[in-house]
């Protein structure tokens, strides 16, 4: 075992709450292996991979990198950004550097190590380049050389591909996947973060699915294909799906819509039009992976509006698909003004915050926005609160049952149209 | 501007900061009585061959308060960001921004001569203390902002990499904030030139102190109505401008540009002769290079060799002798007021009314006619290029040199101070409005101004709705800039002088100034100081930080 966690649990405070992100997540990394690890948007990838990093403490729990508890950063584990996180003032070189002069190595040394890691990511040439003069995709090579340069047992990958444009991140994947199967990095075991469910299948040999909120790890899949892997291969596929639908299962949608209505999902409304006439188009009902690749989404940005369809009543995602309700049907076909009452006529009787708001400015006239806020912050932190305000006034908005001052910050129901 | 961060209610920190700056003031003061003694200055000679050495020693206290100024910066911003003292300190920041140091020109004058008694070397120190005072805070500013807003995903990095406190320092905090400081160093440093020319010349009690220097050349040369000598001192500052200009701060500004975190597409980028021509030099570079490199590794062998220890002070034992210190102060301050009498207190808070009102006028006026201009200006992107370099050598131009014009202008045509001092406060600092609008105007989205025309927009409706709109941000900090100047330089438009008539405006400006002039009157000084900091301080809360926040929230891109 390279590296454990056990029972992490982790919350943000929101107002005198705590407000849980992880609960109960157990994993372990072998040597050998790349894991990837996927969930929904915010749903805790990123900050558990934090947790293992040793950069933010769990609440709870403990990690463990070869036995020793990590209370730090250690150095046997680099991490690769999906912001690349380069430092613009440095060269290509000095940046790759970096760790090494960290570690006090002597000058001559760490350079000559840091041209040995450029030139084993591709990047010979452009040592003495300023980040900025870089592409995308040799900026998060650069990224790689230095994660890489302080020979790491352990590489964590948060992100790293997603930044990049497809063509340019299969090409880097690929050339990192090289360096992993032909061994000639010091890295036993690799662990990455990804939305992208084709990119942890061509990657990795077993996937972890956090679910839930707080989240814990809900399904292992095993991914035990041979490299190199072909996209097309039905045994592909069918990880692929596999995938999906422990993105989605059936009872944790249920449970949400009870206990959560308070977080209404990122999705905006013309998204949702969108998406629903392209349901409607496949016939009402549609395989996700299918749908993500004909709309051009992103699992991080399908899955918001999927949920968005279901609180309302307008869809159902089961075992990977997508079904429009009648409701929904209707609605997709609808024409404008009609679309306006109907979203209006089910944000009323689906989403109780909604109606709950409504009531508010039927008997006052007039709410402060401010005030929803702070009702909002009772339950969520305040990055969710404002995230959840947000989305609030722009389904009211459109659906016609609440306007907006911005100058007063002011809520209040619409002037009555002619 | 650094407003963000500051809270619009006062708290106990402001208080405290408040009081102690005060106080501190007030201790300085009782110390500058004793501070009379003998002082012979040699008498400034108008001889045009010495006018070279007089612009090199005003030059040399310029460059001197700017290196005490950085240091400043690099020991105060670090401790206001990463210690517990951070509210405290950053409070005390806000208030020593807003307290008008030029009032105090005399008494520091005073305090510091005390420290070398019957040297010059006491008055030089006054005169550099007065041109830091105009620097450090703005530059303490900029670098605590940026301290507070390094992106995240690098702290990372150098979290996980186990970047040792100065690796860390070096590496990621001050490149990451030079570019901020580089150009908040530059604008601090144009608005030095005034206070270093004011300190050069001025009267302690009886005591008329001339430091050698452009101020003092000019204000002999207008004192025996030279104009020759008036007109070379001129160009001298001028020369003297300039080179800071071409000679420190393009090169820097250049060179810093480097150290952007997010490059802004558009806007041309900074170039600098001087800087092309160091980049080019062989020898030059690879020995400044190699020094930087060999101390960079230097120090950070010697740091791994002897790792810092945490220098964990105890609360108690940073805030009890600031509290004796508060304490003390606040009782000099009780002892020098208390008897002055309310009536007094009444009478200076209504004469910084007249004083406001003056500022608030003209900074409307200045608007009115700056803002137009301004935008009109920046829609002429290669026009306004040319103008900037003109706008800025002109914000640099120390204005009080000029006052005694004015003096003899009002004589002549028999015209009340009363009303034009308010020009004569605002000459230096309507630049600011000027340029900050042309900034702003010159910033607004491509696409916004071809949407506008498309839609056609004209007129009334296109300034209404895109153009004053779009530039408001920089508008206003155009505003609050050029309101600080002013407020400062009431205290030396209130009072002016051509030969032996000296004009009187009603007004706090110019009650500081009378009393600056009077021995022994510490008291009233201090209370026309107070009150001065006081209307700055409030207005500064109440009108110009909700105004940026406006700004912030509505009229960003």
């Amino acid at each position: 075992m390279l590296l454990t966690a056990k029972d992490i649990v982790k919350a943000y405070r929101a107002g005198e709450r705590p407000y849980p992100v992880l609960f109960g997540v157990n994993l372990a990394l072998r040597e050998g292996e790349v894991v990837a690890l996927l969930g929904r948007s915010g749903g805790g990838k990123s900050t558990l991979l934090r947790i293992l990093a040793g950069l933010i403490p769990a609440d709870a729990g403990e990690v463990r990198f070869k036995g020793k508890r990590v209370e730090g950063p250690v150095e046997g584990m680099a991490m690769v950004f999906q912001t690349f996180a380069l430092f613009p003032w440095l060269t290509v070189l000095d940046n790759v550097a970096l760790g090494l002069e960290a570690r006090g190595i002597p000058k001559g040394e760490r350079l000559k190590r840091a041209r040995e890691a450029i030139a084993l990511i591709g990047l010979r040439g452009f040592e003495e380049a300023l980040p900025k003069e870089l592409s995308g995709g040799m900026r998060q090579r650069v990224g790689f050389a230095r994660a890489l340069v302080v020979e790491p047992e352990v590489l964590l990958l948060d992100e790293a591909f997603s930044a990049l444009d497809p063509l340019t991140a299969e090409g880097l994947r690929g050339d990192f996947l090289d360096l992993w199967l032909s061994a000639r990095i010091s890295t036993k075991a690799v662990l990455m973060v990804t939305h992208n469910i084709e990119e942890a299948v061509a990657l990795a040999d077993r996937a972890l699915i956090l679910q839930g909120s707080p989240a814990r790890i809900g399904k292992e899949i095993p991914i035990p294909l041979p490299h190199p892997r072909d996209p097309s291969d039905p045994q592909f596929r069918a990880l692929v799906d596999q995938i999906y639908e422990a993105l989605t299962p059936r009872e944790e949608v249920e449970r949400r819509l009870e206990e959560e209505l308070l977080r209404l999902p990122d999705a905006r409304v013309g998204a949702l039009m969108s998406l629903a006439e392209a349901i409607a188009r496949l016939g009402g009902r549609a395989d996700l992976p299918l749908l993500a690749e004909e709309e051009g989404l992103e699992v991080d940005d399908l899955f918001p509006l999927l949920e968005a369809l279901e609180l309302l009543g307008f869809a159902r995602v089961e075992k990977g698909d997508v079904e429009l309700t009648p409701a929904g049907l209707a609605w997709a076909e609808a024409g404008l003004e009609e679309r306006k009452v109907m979203f209006a006529e089910h944000l009323l009787r689906r989403i109780p915050l909604v109606a709950r708001l409504h009531r508010a400015l039927l008997e006052r006239k007039r709410v402060p926005e401010g005030w929803v806020l702070n009702r909002l912050k009772e339950h969520l932190p305040e990055p969710e609160a404002k995230r959840v305000l947000s989305v609030l006034l722009e389904w009211g908005r459109y659906a016609g049952l609440l306007a907006y001052h911005e100058g007063s910050r002011m809520l209040h129901l619409p002037h009555p149209s002619r | 501007m650094a407003l963000t961060r500051i809270p619009e209610r006062p708290n106990r920190h402001d208080l405290l900061a408040l009081l102690l700056t005060l106080g501190l003031l007030a201790l300085f003061l009782e110390a500058s009585r004793e501070a009379v003694g003998p002082f012979h200055p040699s008498p400034i000679s108008l001889d045009p061959a010495k006018l070279p050495e007089y612009t090199l020693r005003t030059t040399f206290r310029m460059g001197v308060a700017f290196l005490f100024s950085f240091l400043f910066t690099l020991i105060y911003a670090p401790l206001a960001a990463k210690t517990r003292l951070e509210p405290f300190l950053i409070a005390l920041l806000d208030i020593l921004q807003s307290v008008p140091i030029l009032g105090f020109l005399a008494a520091t004058a005073g305090a510091f001569a005390a420290l070398f008694p019957g040297r010059a070397l006491g008055y030089e120190l006054a005169a550099i203390f007065a041109v830091f005072t105009s620097q450090a805070w703005n530059m303490a500013f900029s670098f605590y902002q940026s301290l507070k807003t390094l992106p995240r995903e690098l702290e990372e990095v150098a979290t996980l990499f186990r970047l040792s406190p100065w690796q860390r320092f070096l590496r990621l905090e001050l490149p990451f904030a030079l570019p901020g400081l580089v150009w908040n160093a530059m604008i601090s440093m144009s608005g030095g030139w005034f206070f270093v020319v004011a300190s050069e010349a001025i009267a302690v009690g009886k005591t008329q102190v001339e430091l050698p220097g452009i101020g003092s050349y000019l204000a002999t040369a207008i004192a025996q109505g030279n104009g020759l000598a008036v007109l070379l001192a001129a160009l001298s500052m001028l020369v003297a401008i300039l080179a800071y200009d071409q000679l420190l701060f393009r090169p820097l500004v250049a060179w810093s540009q480097r150290f952007k975190y997010e490059e802004r597409p558009g806007g041309q980028p900074a170039r600098s002769w001087v800087l092309d021509l160091l980049r080019r030099t062989h020898i030059l570079r690879g020995i400044a290079e190699a020094l930087y490199s060999w101390a960079l590794e230097t120090l950070f062998q010697l740091e791994r060799r002897r790792p810092p220890r945490r220098l964990t002070l105890p609360l108690w034992a940073v805030a009890l002798p600031l509290l004796l210190l508060g304490g003390m102060g606040a009782l000099a301050l009780w002892r020098q007021l208390q008897p002055l009498g309310w009536s007094e207190v009444a009478k200076v808070f209504l004469l910084g009314f007249l004083t406001f009102l003056r500022v608030v006028g003209v900074l409307l006026l200045a608007a009115a006619i700056w803002v137009p201009v301004g935008i009109l200006l920046g829609l002429r992107p290669r026009l306004a290029q040319r103008v900037e370099a003109l706008l800025q050598f002109l914000a640099a131009f120390p204005v009080n040199l000029l006052y005694p014009f004015f003096a003899l202008l009002l004589l002549r045509y028999h015209l009340s101070l009363e009303v034009f001092s308010a020009f004569l406060m605002a000459l230096g600092t309507q630049w600011y409005i000027l340029f900050n609008t042309i900034a702003g105007s010159m910033a607004l989205p491509e696409d916004l101004k071809e949407a506008a025309r498309s839609l056609g927009l004209k007129g009334l409706t296109l300034w209404r709705r895109l153009l004053l709109p779009g530039a408001f941000p920089h508008i206003l900090t155009g505003l609050i800039t050029a309101s600080g100047g002013t407020w400062n330089a009431a205290i030396v438009a209130e009072v002016v002088q051509w030969g032996p008539v000296t004009l009187h405006a009603t007004g706090l400006g110019s009650y500081i100034a009378r009393w600056t002039l009077e021995e022994g009157q510490g008291p009233h000084l201090l209370l026309g100081i107070a009150a001065m900091s006081l209307y700055v301080v409030v207005i500064n809360r109440l009108v110009w930080r909700r105004l940026y926040r406006l700004a912030e929230e509505r009229f960003r891109f």
